[in-house]
């Protein structure tokens, strides 16, 4: 039975953790990153890699000594440094004397075969296609679940009457699901989480904004390097909207593109017609369908020395004179400390609540 | 009066100038470079690009503002994804006229033509075609301006393999008449150790941003081999070792460059030279330090540089290394 381990991705790695108990692997959990975890990947990975390898490899690094043998990981086919995280994860933890193997999923529409062969090695009862199909169906299920939580979440917190009460029942929920097993459990328990949150005590009458979160995909999904971002805001009466989540993520890369990405990439163009790789232009795009549906601001977030997302940054400023949409950048990287975080949150919150209260009275302009 | 098209004097200029401006001159155009790079192409750069940018972007904008200072008609700021069918080259590079485009105001007309012969046969010839059309060039004028540019380029190139680096190449290229010094005139004393130094060619023959490498290494009495001198054919055969080949042309390059003088000796020395914050050389530095240590005991350096750079701070670090060098070979003799 071979010993497993994964990438710290949100919440996502509870439904990994089932698929891959299902499928006969002995599973080691990859906790969540902490200064130890930074510590671990800024020692051993380049310098000027990106954020996400750093926290990967510390990741790898943390539960490596507890006995894995293999990793499994996502892909990618440039020209975004991400393609080749895997294989700089395995000569660098090689390199450490770790005899671990790596197991890269790339986009399955290229490698179909490519596909199989690891459904293969991660198999090791040997169940049937079809079985493993209902399995990898289930964790699908389990994790979009979990991207509802945490969707309900962002509307709820900037309304909440007490703070922390949404916090407090999501990570609840978030046990519940994770405990489902069959489908009709998991069905369940993401009902009753996503009535426990709408339950939270809330002020309707609360002058809420909403901020749009843009860009690259792993600064976005982990709460852990992006400090909490979305919770800060929430409580800071903002009601965020992020632009990807691992679902709709996975679905764009596996099979067919879904129809919001189309629709993305087509409001990109007339800024970015070529595809960087990376997320640079998703960046460029959502941030003009924010602006579109009449959001308050937008907040890119991007690994420090991130190519795509520096290219994305360079045009958004034109893009927000353009459509008069405030947008705020951060560049994250081990450096990044949650107080300044924050006072740069505020004040770009401040901006906007300013903003707001100027164009429903324009004649405050005149007076000030 | 002839269209003034500008070209930025960094970045591919160093590979692909004479290519480029052998085209426009043939279809009736007059070629105007911003030159070398100077301290006003720098800062004027820092002003205005991102600060996360790597400073060849940064030089890049600096340069289009010379031209635009210059009073050119049309900026040729090419989107070059891909010249050789297998590796792209840098996402900055990919998203080049978008920057420059909406970063930059009071810009003349761009022909920000896509390159990419991924696309099929003929797909660089219509590139050009279509740079053509926009100064209202006609179609046989643009057919015998392609052929001429592209026998410029392999008479470039060839100059190259016989052993001249790109600026020795570009300056006889400009000035024919000019004397053909041998290759690595600037050897002043005998040369008793070789460098490899290897990187994107953009920094390495910069002598401003590179705070003059190549000629500090030559008053040290060292030779330097760039990946260009390399001999182009053996250098593309070089076995695919990583799991996964780089994506980005360069650094592919610089890796199977390492590959290649690794197996074939004849340096006592590697020098990555790099730019701080550079995305693909993060990775490749790694590939590259690692696979030096297990093949070989030549010593590896990586050198960084920024719009920061200091004489004296280089310097330093050459001299350390070249005696570092020294004694290993004295020590092994």
């Amino acid at each position: 039975m071979p010993v497993i381990t994964f990438p710290h991705v949100a919440e996502a790695q509870r439904a990994l953790k089932m698929l891959m108990n299902d499928l006969g692997n002995e599973v080691i959990m990859p906790p969540r990153p902490s200064k130890r975890t930074l510590d671990l990947g800024v020692k051993y990975a380049p310098e000027f890699a990106c954020f996400p390898v750093k926290i990967l490899l510390g990741t790898y690094l943390e539960t490596c000594p507890q006995g894995v043998e293999l990793i499994v990981t996502s892909g990618g086919v440039g020209p975004c440094r991400a393609g080749h995280y895997a294989q700089l994860h395995k000569k660098i933890l090689r390199s450490l004397g770790y005899s671990v193997d790596i197991i890269v999923f790339e986009p399955p529409r290229l490698y179909p075969l490519d596909l199989l062969l690891n459904v293969k090695k991660l198999n090791p009862r040997r169940l049937s296609y079809r079985s493993v199909y209902e399995c990898v169906r289930r964790a699908w299920r389990k994790i979009q679940a979990l991207d509802n939580l945490e969707k309900l979440s962002h509307r709820v917190r900037p309304r909440e009457l007490s703070r922390g009460a949404t916090t407090r029942v999501y990570r609840q929920g978030v046990e519940w699901v994770d405990h489902a097993y069959s489908l009709k459990e998991i069905l369940e328990a993401e009902a009753a989480a996503l009535e426990a949150l709408q339950k939270v005590p809330q002020d309707p009458e609360r002058e809420v904004l909403r901020v749009g979160i843009v860009g690259e995909i792993y600064v976005l999904l982990e709460p852990a390097s992006n400090l909490e971002m979305e919770e800060t805001l929430g409580n800071l009466g903002v009601e965020v909207e992020r632009s990807m989540f691992l679902t709709g993520w996975t679905r764009d890369n596996t099979w067919a593109e879904t129809v919001e990405n189309i629709t993305v990439r087509e409001a990109a163009l007339p800024y970015l017609p070529e595809l960087l790789g990376g997320h640079g232009r998703e960046s460029v795009g959502n941030t003009i369908i924010y602006a579109k549906r009449g959001f308050d601001g937008v907040i890119q977030l991007a690994p420090f020395t991130c190519i795509p997302e520096i290219v994305a940054r360079t045009i958004l400023p034109r893009v927000a004179k353009d459509y008069d949409l405030p947008v705020l950048t951060f560049f994250l990287d081990e450096q990044t400390g949650k107080a300044g975080m924050t006072t740069r949150l505020e004040a770009f919150v401040d901006l906007l609540r300013y903003r707001k209260k100027q164009a429903k009275s324009p004649k405050m302009a005149v007076n000030i | 009066m002839p269209a003034r098209v500008g070209i930025p004097g960094t970045l591919l200029y160093y590979l692909y100038f004479p290519v480029w401006e052998t085209f426009f001159r043939n279809i009736g155009a007059e070629v105007v470079t911003s030159g070398k790079t100077n301290k006003k192409a720098l800062d004027y750069g820092v002003k205005e690009a991102l600060a996360d940018a790597c400073v060849p972007i940064k030089l890049y904008f600096g340069h289009v503002l010379n031209l635009i200072e210059k009073g050119v008609d049309y900026l040729f700021v090419p989107r070059v994804v891909c010249l050789n069918g297998e590796t792209t080259y840098c996402p900055k590079f990919l998203g080049l006229p978008d920057m420059i485009r909406h970063v930059l105001t009071d810009l003349p007309p761009l022909i920000d033509v896509r390159m990419d012969v991924r696309e099929g046969t003929g797909a660089l010839y219509r590139a050009y075609s279509e740079a053509g059309r926009a100064l209202g060039a006609k179609w046989p004028a643009v057919a015998q301006a392609y052929g001429k540019a592209i026998l410029a380029g392999r008479r470039f190139f060839a100059l190259l393999q016989a052993g001249y680096q790109p600026p020795e190449a570009l300056e006889i290229f400009k000035n024919k008449s000019a004397v053909q010094k041998s290759p690595g005139h600037f050897h002043r004393n005998k040369t008793e150790l070789v460098f490899a130094i290897l990187g994107y060619p953009y920094l390495i023959h910069d002598q401003f941003v590179s705070v003059g490498l190549l000629n500090k290494l030559s008053k040290m009495g060292i030779k330097a081999v760039t990946a260009e001198n390399l001999p182009a054919k053996p250098l593309a055969r070089q076995p695919h070792i990583l799991d996964k080949r780089l994506f980005w042309t360069f650094s592919d390059l610089a890796y199977k460059a390492t590959q290649f003088l690794l197996q074939r000796g004849g340096v006592d020395g590697i020098i990555h030279l790099t730019a701080f914050g550079c995305g693909p050389d993060a990775m490749l530095d790694k590939f590259m330090e690692m696979l030096v240590k297990e093949r070989s005991s030549i010593p590896f350096m990586s050198l960084t540089v920024d719009e920061h750079s200091g004489e004296a701070g280089m310097t330093t670090r050459l001299e350390a290394f070249a005696d570092m060098v020294r004694r290993k070979k004295g020590a092994a003799a």
